[in-house]
């Protein structure tokens, strides 16, 4: 199944039909977790630990047991312990915390009641004694000789590791010699940047309604980018087999990345189970920002070496990830994602650091932007400082396939080079500055993965097709499932349903993450739709009396020469007499996962009394490979662009010196609003990937990344100041302003 | 636990609930009266997802105790409609692809429709400003606020 580089003009892939789902979405019959009630549901609340690190000596849940309306309460004892080198042992402390907490808000009861105001005033009579332990918040902190230990059970991967620490992971790369590459350099750049944790921020928190039979089996519904991994998790911190959780996913509010793991499922499992009640559990947008998330705090040097023609000779980087209470391989996801430039000489070294912080999540392109934000941050001073284009001084040092990333990985065909091309091409690039504003360029790459994935297609006897996958929708992937069927069946796009079916009516599918569900779950689309269509112009030879291998398929039916063609619609109507229904599944595990380039350009101005920065204009170029729904591939470049202008300008978990949240509502943590924004003009970049059937790569998650430093390289056009810590909030920009 | 009874009309049907005390009109909607179209993202006023109109203006339900709906005219997203014939707002989001996970969609509808109820002819400022009550974390705002002038030219268009 590959694609070329001049593909065919497509019927269907590359159309934008109205997504199959929107109609419910409009007219809000859509159903969500928190939208769905069982009959006898009871409600669920937490008890939430009010120490960053503590020692739990007791729990007392007499009272709250003898409350009235109370069926059920749980606590850490309530759950096996899985033991340290269990792969799912994280997740099952982060579930709920057995002798210690590890974080401010750590889940330490829960109280499942007749209603939701019952189960609060029965949490809130659960009486806790803690005994409290030292706790760090920083990279700093926590990586100074003698820091206390945030969790006694993570020991160092990827080096020999005798005594627990407070490193997840390190990871060093080097190619050639930098050290040479850095005395012979023309110019060398060197700064350290910081960024803040910030927070996913779907709009729907996180609910689940689950009800556990008197059999031991749980039905679980609930709001997950994975509902396969909802199932093998909570699974595992319950101790079953993975057979006793059905898992069927609602409608998604959102994700980023951060509903690629669990947190209240198994909580609600066992209640229902000791209660004998469905029970329903809706987190507050307080436990929402508190417990879960968010994308890690980080701390990068980076070092950039090049001659005055502008060639970039060595990279040299320490990377810090503060990932939270619980390992986690940012730091090696970091040093991955170094990949944009040629380097000919390079060393990295890559750290996951715990702290006593919510366990981190994935975000977006999880650990790309912030070393992208340090290292195009600081290839653009050197186009700067050497009076070279910006886009002209990253043309000259592009990736292009063959070159290979930190990791020493070769670049499939790349369009990196296309998306440069594509800004300095456009309009808004070629369009003069506005006065008293400045433009800033930046880029970004992001992997993205391919993994298991099944379909399910049916053609229905009246001639309409039914697609099932197991990958939740999280931003159209059904309408590109439709489209990519449409185009294989020469079916019309309505004709099809496409649907997201439970674990137990589709294959094995892994989680909609990592920008894979096009990509890999429409490779397993199109396999069951050529499967279905070689069991069409089979059934069709036998029809006609030729040789199977006479028949084509075009155009939605099945062709012999010097026969009339036969249509998809009396194939199926035939179907019973010529060997019964016509079904077909695939299931694979994708590789060639294309990377996907992105090149952002923004205008801005900055007030210099304020120190307010307001975006003008911006641009986001990105190779889609090919797109098969346009405006979905918009949106993800749009949202993407905008996600990480929040996280550029105003977005920090603010924290207080008890480790507790300071800004945990979206009051306070101000995501940006309608108004802070421009239109966000896109470049759809087509170089197709060789190793998807219609050439597409992932676009979900490349947006997110160019946004800090395309921002931070127009402030410094704009004001002549290097902002090197994010946020770029007023306050800060002020303070850089007045120490100029 | 003390309840009170509440009257009013819910997109255009006369309805009445028992309202438990400190209980929102959100939670009224969602969990008495079956409109689970309105959504919570926050439940503090924050994220517009509730939004719904209160005689004709627009409130966030969330904010608003369901005993204060007496005798009130609400319309919620499952009451902008006409039948089975969409709201021109309803049909431009579609069309514009001005939904990505849909959350806030129903919430966007409905502040949509309350600004184009009082200003035909919004500017995208006006627009921008009308709708930054609302929040979406997929789109970047870009095609919302697009189908909603593409929704005002067409029913400036019929009005005419
Ligand atoms: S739920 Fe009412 S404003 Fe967020
Ligand atoms: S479409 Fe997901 S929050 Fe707006």
């Amino acid at each position: 199944m590959t694609a070329t580089e001049n593909p065919p003009t497509y019927t269907w892939v590359g159309t934008r039909p109205i997504r199959h789902d929107g109609y419910d979405k409009v007219t809000g019959k859509a159903r969500f977790a928190a939208d769905l009630d069982l009959p006898g549901q009871l409600r669920a609340v937490y008890v939430r630990s009010p120490h960053a690190h503590a020692r739990i000596v007791s729990i007392n849940t007499a009272a709250a047991e003898a409350m009235p309306g109370v069926k059920a309460v749980v606590t850490g004892a309530d759950f096996p312990d899985l033991g340290a080198a269990d792969p799912e042992y994280d997740v099952s402390v982060n579930v709920m915390a057995r002798d210690t907490v590890y974080y401010h808000g750590h889940a330490v009861a829960a109280v499942a009641a007749t209603s939701r105001e019952l189960a609060a005033d029965a949490a809130a009579a659960i009486v806790v004694e803690y005994e409290e332990l030292p706790a760090v918040f920083t990279i700093d902190d926590a990586m100074a000789d003698g820091a206390p230990l945030v969790n006694e059970t993570n020991f160092t991967k990827f080096v020999k590791a005798d005594e627990p620490s407070n490193l997840s992971t390190i990871t060093n790369l080097e190619r050639g010699e930098v050290d040479d590459a850095f005395a012979a350099a023309d110019l060398v750049v060197e700064r350290e940047f910081t960024t803040a944790a910030v927070h996913q921020g779907y709009i729907e928190p996180h609910a689940c309604v689950v009800d556990t039979g008197a059999d031991g089996r749980a039905s679980v519904w609930c709001s997950s980018q994975g509902h396969f991994r909802v199932r093998s998790s909570t699974a595992a911190v319950l101790g079953w087999d993975v057979s006793r959780v059905k898992v069927t996913p609602a409608e998604i509010g959102g994700g980023f990345g951060g509903k690629t793991t669990i947190y209240i499922e198994p909580v609600a499992a066992r209640l229902s189970e000791m209660a004998g009640r469905p029970v329903k559990i809706v987190m507050t947008r307080d436990e929402v920002f508190r417990a879960t998330g968010p994308a890690p705090a980080s701390k990068v040097r980076v070092k950039v070496g090049a001659t005055n023609d502008g060639e970039l000779t060595a990279l040299e980087a320490w990377m810090a990830y503060n990932v939270g209470a619980f390992g986690n391989v940012a730091g090696l996801v970091g040093a991955m994602s170094v990949a944009s430039y040629k380097f000919p000489n390079l060393k990295l070294e890559a750290y996951s650091v715990l702290s006593n912080l919510p366990k981190s999540a994935a975000y977006r392109s999880p650990s790309a932007p912030h070393a992208a934000f340090a290292i195009e941050s600081v290839v653009d001073e050197i186009a700067q400082k050497l009076d070279i284009d910006p886009i002209e001084l990253r043309l000259k040092n592009a990736a292009v396939e063959g070159d290979v990333t930190a990791m020493g990985m070769p670049h499939p065909r790349i369009g990196f080079v296309e998306c440069l091309e594509a800004v300095r091409e456009s309009e808004h690039y070629q369009s003069p500055v506005p006065d008293g504003a400045a433009r800033g360029i930046a880029a970004g790459f992001w992997f993205n993965i391919g993994e298991q994935s099944s379909a399910t297609v049916h053609v229905n006897e009246d001639g309409t097709a039914t697609v099932i996958t197991g990958s939740p929708d999280i931003g159209g992937s059904r309408a590109s499932m439709a489209l990519m069927a449409a185009e294989e069946l020469g079916l019309d796009v309505n004709s099809i349903t496409p649907l997201v079916a439970d674990t137990e009516s589709v294959g094995f599918t892994d989680t909609t993450e990592g920008s894979r569900t096009t990509f890999a779950t429409g490779m397993a689309v199109v396999q069951a739709c050529r499967d279905l269509i070689d069991d069409m112009r089979s059934r069709a030879a036998t029809t006609l009396s030729v040789d199977v291998g006479e028949v084509i398929w075009a155009d939605g039916a099945a062709v012999a020469e010097g026969h009339d063609p036969v249509p998809l619609a009396s194939i199926a109507a035939q179907s019973k007499r010529t060997g019964g229904p016509l079904t077909a599944s695939a299931s694979l595990n994708a590789a060639g996962a294309g990377p996907s380039f992105a090149v952002h350009c923004g205008d801005l101005a900055v007030d210099e009394e304020t120190g307010h920065t307001k975006v003008l204009r911006y641009t986001a170029a990105q190779d889609a490979g090919t797109a098969i729904h346009p405006s979905y591939v918009e949106g993800q470049l749009q949202g993407g662009s905008v996600q990480g202008i929040g996280w550029a300008l105003n977005e920090e978990y603010v924290l207080n010196d008890d480790g507790s949240l300071d800004n945990a509502s979206f009051l306070d943590y101000r995501i940006p609003v309608a108004s802070d924004l421009p239109m966000i003009e896109t470049i759809i970049v087509e170089v197709p990937n060789p190793s998807h059937p219609y050439g597409v790569r992932g676009v979900g998650e490349t947006g997110i990344v160019p946004p800090m430093a395309t921002i931070a390289n127009a402030i410094s056009r704009a004001a002549g100041i290097r902002m090197t810590a994010l946020p770029m909030s007023p306050p800060h920009v002020l303070t850089a302003l007045n120490e100029r | 636990m003390n309840r009170t009874h509440v009257n009013c009309t819910v997109n255009g049907d006369d309805v009445d609930f028992l309202a438990a005390d400190g209980i929102s009109l959100l939670d009224a909607l969602r969990d008495e009266l079956g409109l689970t179209g309105s959504k919570e993202g926050c439940g503090t006023g924050d994220c517009g997802a509730c939004s719904i109109l209160i005689d004709g203006k627009l409130n966030c339900s969330c904010l608003v105790l369901a005993p204060e709906a007496e005798g009130a005219e609400i319309v919620t997203v499952e009451g902008i409609a006409d039948g089975d014939h969409l709201h021109p707002l309803q049909q431009t989001f579609l069309e514009g692809a001005a939904l990505q996970c849909g959350i806030c969609t129903p919430g966007f509808l409905v502040a949509a429709k309350a600004l184009l109820d009082t200003n035909p002819d919004p500017t995208e400022t006006e627009i921008r400003y009308a709708l930054a009550g609302n929040l979406c974390r997929c789109t970047g705002y870009d095609k919302i606020i697009r189908s909603v002038q593409e929704a005002a030219v067409q029913l400036r268009e019929v009005a005419k």
